[in-house]
């Protein structure tokens, strides 16, 4: 009969795992965001435009708070839409 | 001392001559205010992510400077408001790390956190010295290090695993 240790391995133990989310901030040390790096700040919009929230994206509160006010710099001198359809 | 930047769009229709003689009034208007203009950049003309005034396109100059304190903002920004070539301005103020950041950018280092990375960590070395090449994007090309490892690992416990990790980073 199959013991405990077997059936563990019967299905692969990582899949329902998530990865560990990270603050890219921190962890590469980027101080500054650039509200003219369209590219960049594209990381942290959805196809809409519209921010993605921490949970997804996993920055801490304070840069989050960084990349919301680059982002909105950034709509305002029409590098980044403020609406938008298929943006990725 | 504190610097700012200033950034605005002026409109395309307007011949090169002119566009480059409305970067410099407002050069010349930062100047006689007592700012010391620390560098004129030019983003040349972009396509603007939403019509302004009806045009799709635009010249965008982002100027930073450097001044005693925020007179001179009040007197730039009206002038730029009431001048009908520049479709879009904003200024901003500075803080170090911004200062640092725009420095490292002119001198075609990426910016600060590659230094303080590779002071921190020696293992990351290899990471890091791809980011080093491509500067314009040096933190799309950063996330790849991340990504890569893990890719590698799931084979290695199940080959289901590649394509379930892969749909999910979409």
């Amino acid at each position: 009969m199959a013991s405990r240790d077997d059936i563990k391995f019967l299905s692969n133990p990582t899949i329902g795992q998530q990865r560990k989310k990270y603050c890219r901030f921190k962890k590469y040390g980027i101080k500054y965001i650039d509200y003219k790096d369209s590219e960049f700040l594209l990381q942290f919009i959805n196809e809409q435009g519209k921010l993605l929230p921490r949970r997804i994206t996993g920055n801490s509160l304070k840069y989050q708070k960084l990349v919301a006010v680059a982002v909105k710099r950034s709509r305002h001198l029409a590098i980044l839409p403020y609406v938008a359809d298929l943006l990725k | 001392m504190n610097h700012y930047e200033v950034t605005f769009i002026i409109d395309p229709v307007l011949s090169g001559d002119e566009i480059k003689s409305t970067a410099s009034t407002y050069e010349t208007l930062l100047k006689d205010q007592g700012c010391t203009i620390v560098h004129v950049n030019e983003l040349g003309l972009k396509q603007l992510a939403y019509p302004i005034n009806k045009k799709s396109s635009g010249v965008y100059y982002c100027m930073e400077f450097s001044a005693a304190n925020g007179a001179a903002i009040a007197k730039t920004e009206l002038s730029l408001r009431r001048d009908e070539r520049i479709m879009r301005f904003l200024t901003i103020k500075l803080d170090k790390y911004g200062v640092k950041y725009n420095e490292d950018r002119r001198n075609g280092v990426i910016s600060a956190y590659k230094k303080k990375e590779s002071k921190k960590k020696t293992f990351d070395g290899a990471p890091v010295a791809g980011p080093a090449v491509a500067a314009p994007a040096p933190e799309v090309v950063k996330e790849e290090p991340k990504v890569v490892p893990v890719e590698v690992i799931a084979p290695v416990v199940a080959e289901v695993v590649a394509p379930v990790v892969s749909s999910e980073e979409e």
